[in-house]
């Protein structure tokens, strides 16, 4: 879709910049948004959608704390514009796990491993952590460590959230042998019955 | 920071791509996977009035593998070129490198082509690129044009490329067969860019070395590559510690590195000949003397 080839970014009648339609899916859920064409996707997460589970740290690629997941991947959403993103599936953190009854696997084994202290970093370690285990369900410490070497955390030094990684592995797994016939399967730690958002 | 007002334009052809940015002018750029360009955007380093979004162009996302190059197209992530096994085998060289560029998550989005326009003599690429002898296909409203390595470089991130042309493809070339190849770089901390690094394709028959290639990472003024076939032409491997010392030499008259808060030019100097004689060690530890098995 191509917007019209207006010179300004402002529209001077209506007093205020200019928008544009885009379409987000975000954790299953389709929105219709009208935003500037620089809005950033944190920033249509957290502003637009009220998704502020998302945290923005440094917003230049560095520290990890705004990751979420496009396609299932790890992304910068501080790096990427929400415009650029229309028709792929995004998870947030709150896709993830956002009931305090039910924590994901990760998000349990955080609680369990100690491994955060004021939680800034925590979303972009949960949303990394989460895609990592898909690819390599039982890590070592040493791939664990390796795995999260892209987030910064200024206060638990690592070694917990190394821990967690390990603990969620093992809190996968053990759900995977829970959940019958859907062992191994991404995602496999959502316990039996309960509904994807 | 939050960029300056902009719009995003989504074409979803290559023509409606190409003709956007001829019609819309200087005042806009192409956005790819956006690992490079947002972060100047956020700190307003550059505030173009438009953004043409090429991810939704069809047909740019493939990885062609033939007797001669690696072929990858203008969508295709680090990730997914790094993790691609036929352009593994055909070119060990790319995953070698691949891996030191950033972390995961920023390869997971930001474009290998996308980078080598972004010519970032710190970034890995760009020297992949030149080492490989490579070219790249660039696309406007006037058609199509192939740039070699050795003239889309003219300085520190500045290529030839025309404000209104999209690089469409990358075309890595194969090693000659007998070539061993090794990437090895120096980082503050893991995913950063790098103090220093180099890469080494080394050709080898009969147990002889016959060619070398070098190329540098954040210690040059381009990425370029270096060659060392006369130091090396004919040379038994085990005499390769005589070797080092003159390709060490030669190496560090070659480079240019600069000083900045990470590292001084002469530190930067002493690192790419540690790294030279490393690359230069790793690849002829295990080559058996002419006439042995
Ligand atoms: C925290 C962090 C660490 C990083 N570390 C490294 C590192 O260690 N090594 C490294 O090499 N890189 C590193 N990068 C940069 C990363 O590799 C970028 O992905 C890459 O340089 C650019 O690819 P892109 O698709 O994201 O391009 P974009 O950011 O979209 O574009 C970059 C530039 O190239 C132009 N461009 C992009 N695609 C095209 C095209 N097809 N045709 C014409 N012009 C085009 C754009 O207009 C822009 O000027 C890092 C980035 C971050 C945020
Ligand atoms: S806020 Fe995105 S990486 Fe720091
Ligand atoms: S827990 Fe405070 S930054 Fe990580």
């Amino acid at each position: 879709m191509t917007t019209d080839n207006a010179p300004g970014t402002y529209d001077l009648e209506a007093g205020r910049e200019r928008t544009q339609p885009v379409a987000l899916t975000v954790n299953g859920v389709e929105h219709r948004l009208d935003i500037p064409g620089r809005r950033l996707l944190s920033d249509a997460l957290r502003h637009d959608l009220g998704l502020t589970g998302t945290h923005v740290g440094c917003e230049h690629g560095v520290c990890g704390a705004c990751t979420v997941l496009l396609d299932g991947q790890p992304v910068r959403s501080c790096l990427i514009f929400a415009a650029t993103v229309q028709g792929r599936e995004i998870t947030t953190v709150e896709g993830i796990g956002d009931d305090p009854e039910h924590p994901s696997p990760v998000q349990q084994a955080f609680i369990d491993s100690h491994a955060l202290q004021c939680g800034f970093c925590t979303p972009g370690f949960i949303t990394t952590i989460e895609a990592f285990l898909a690819e390599n369900p039982d890590p070592s410490r040493e791939e664990a460590r390796e795995a999260i070497s892209g987030n910064l955390c200024r206060c638990t030094g690592y070694q917990n959230i190394v821990t967690a990684v390990c603990r969620a592995a093992e809190l996968k797994r053990a759900a995977g042998r829970a959940t019958a016939g859907c062992a191994g399967c991404p995602g496999s730690g959502t316990a039996a019955g309960e509904e994807q958002p | 920071m939050k960029p300056a007002p902009l719009t995003c334009h989504s074409p979803t052809t290559l023509d409606e791509a190409v003709r956007l940015l001829h019609d819309l002018g200087p005042e806009a750029k192409v956005i790819a996977g956006g690992q490079s360009l947002v972060p100047v955007l956020n700190m307003r380093l550059a505030t173009p009035a438009h953004l043409v979004d090429i991810t939704g162009l069809p047909g740019l996302d493939e990885i062609r593998v033939s007797a001669e190059a690696v072929e990858v197209g203008a969508l295709v992530t680090h990730r997914r070129l790094e993790q691609d096994d036929a352009a593994h085998a055909a070119l060990p060289l790319l995953r070698q490198a691949l891996v030191n560029v950033a972390h995961p998550a920023i390869r997971n989005r930001g474009t290998t082509v996308g980078s080598l326009a972004h010519a970032d003599p710190n970034g890995e690429m760009p020297m992949i690129l030149a080492l490989t002898g490579g070219s790249v296909t660039a696309a406007s409203v006037r058609g199509e044009r192939t740039i070699t390595a050795s003239e889309l470089f003219v300085g520190p991130m500045e290529t030839v490329l025309e404000p209104d042309e999209i690089l469409v493809s990358a075309r890595f070339g194969r090693f000659a067969e007998g070539t061993r190849t090794a990437f090895t770089e120096l980082t503050r901390r893991s995913g950063d860019y790098a103090l220093a690094g180099a890469a080494l394709a080394l050709q080898v028959s009969d147990g002889q070395l016959r060619t070398a290639r070098m190329g540098f990472v954040s210690v040059t003024e381009l990425p370029d590559a270096l060659d060392l076939t006369e130091l090396v032409a004919g040379r038994p491997a085990s005499t390769s510690a005589d070797i080092a010392e003159a390709v060490v030499e030669r190496v560090t008259e070659h480079i240019a590195p600069e000083s900045d808060i990470h590292a001084t030019a002469d530190y930067r100097r002493h690192l790419t000949g540690v790294l030279a004689r490393r690359l230069l060690t790793e690849l002829t530890a295990d080559i058996p003397a002419r006439g042995a098995a």
